[in-house]
């Protein structure tokens, strides 16, 4: 086995793990700390994928913004009041998984079937001046149009967020 | 060597947790937390297929996921804060009506 593989595999493990811990830890201060380590190990896969660009904006966006908008929204609701509430069915955890499993088996086995190979070159990516040039090339010539809606989009969602959580008199 | 379809397996075992997570929790800001893990499962298929191909257009698509899902997170913690001063809970089994 070459590095890559070795490398992605501990990343895609400590991924794994950490998602897994999001979803069971019951302090919600501690899921947030685990979703952490799970945004660090993908934006490590990014790196390893050619994608540095996209591997900065996650950590600057994830791992920065909205990290630090979970952890205040957590602080201003009381967390021990809505633990206290949380107490599962097992058969609504039996119901879920059977669920899930009915959407992700059948996308595994397709997987595993028929993925593509890898280009022969994935140096593509990285020439002519670096990831970040060949990104903002793609991004301003081809995507113009979506970008300056992502724009109006992010605006429009500012202006509803500070409407909603304005406080009321 | 690193195959696409380790990166695609790895994705489907983070959207199934994601999914696990939005299904069983009660806690509204960990639904919120599992949906951005399903969110990150979409973005590395698209990285995987950007370095694939090779076709820098997919790290392009996840920089806008990457925007959707902030403002996503945005609204969704804004309603949580407007609904918890309302209801002094955010347990979503609880949360059944829309006006009160």
């Amino acid at each position: 086995m070459s590095a890559p593989l070795w490398i992605f595999l501990l990343l895609a493990a400590s991924g794994v793990f950490s998602a897994a811990m999001v979803v069971t830890r019951r302090n919600p201060v501690h899921c947030l700390l685990y979703l952490l380590v799970t945004f660090f190990s993908v934006a490590a896969v990014y790196v390893l994928l050619h994608a540095e660009f996209v591997a900065a904006v996650q950590v600057l966006v994830y791992a920065g913004g909205i990290m630090v908008l979970f952890l205040f929204v957590i602080l201003l609701v009381d967390v021990g009041r809505v633990d206290a509430l949380r107490r599962v069915a097992k058969g609504h955890v039996v119901l879920s998984v059977l669920l899930t499993a009915l959407v992700v088996v059948p996308v595994g086995v397709h997987v595993l079937g028929g993925a593509p190979a890898a280009a022969p070159s994935t140096l593509a990516l990285a020439e002519g001046g670096g990831n970040l040039e060949t990104v903002s090339l793609s991004l301003f010539r081809n995507y113009l149009l979506p970008f300056e809606a992502i724009s109006i989009l992010l605006l429009v969602a500012l202006v509803g967020a500070v409407v909603l959580a304005r406080a009321r008199y | 060597m690193l195959a696409p379809a380790h990166v695609m397996l790895f994705s489907l075992a983070l959207f199934a947790i994601g999914v696990l997570g939005v299904l069983t929790r009660r806690n509204a800001i960990v639904i919120l937390m599992s949906l951005e893990i399903v969110f990150n499962a979409a973005n590395l298929n698209f990285i995987a297929f950007a370095w694939a191909l090779p076709d820098v257009a997919g790290q392009v698509l996840a920089l806008f996921v990457i925007c959707v899902a902030a403002a996503e997170a945005a609204i969704g913690l804004a309603i949580l804060i407007t609904v918890y001063r309302n209801r002094s809970h955010i347990n979503v089994d609880e949360i059944d009506l829309m006006k009160w």
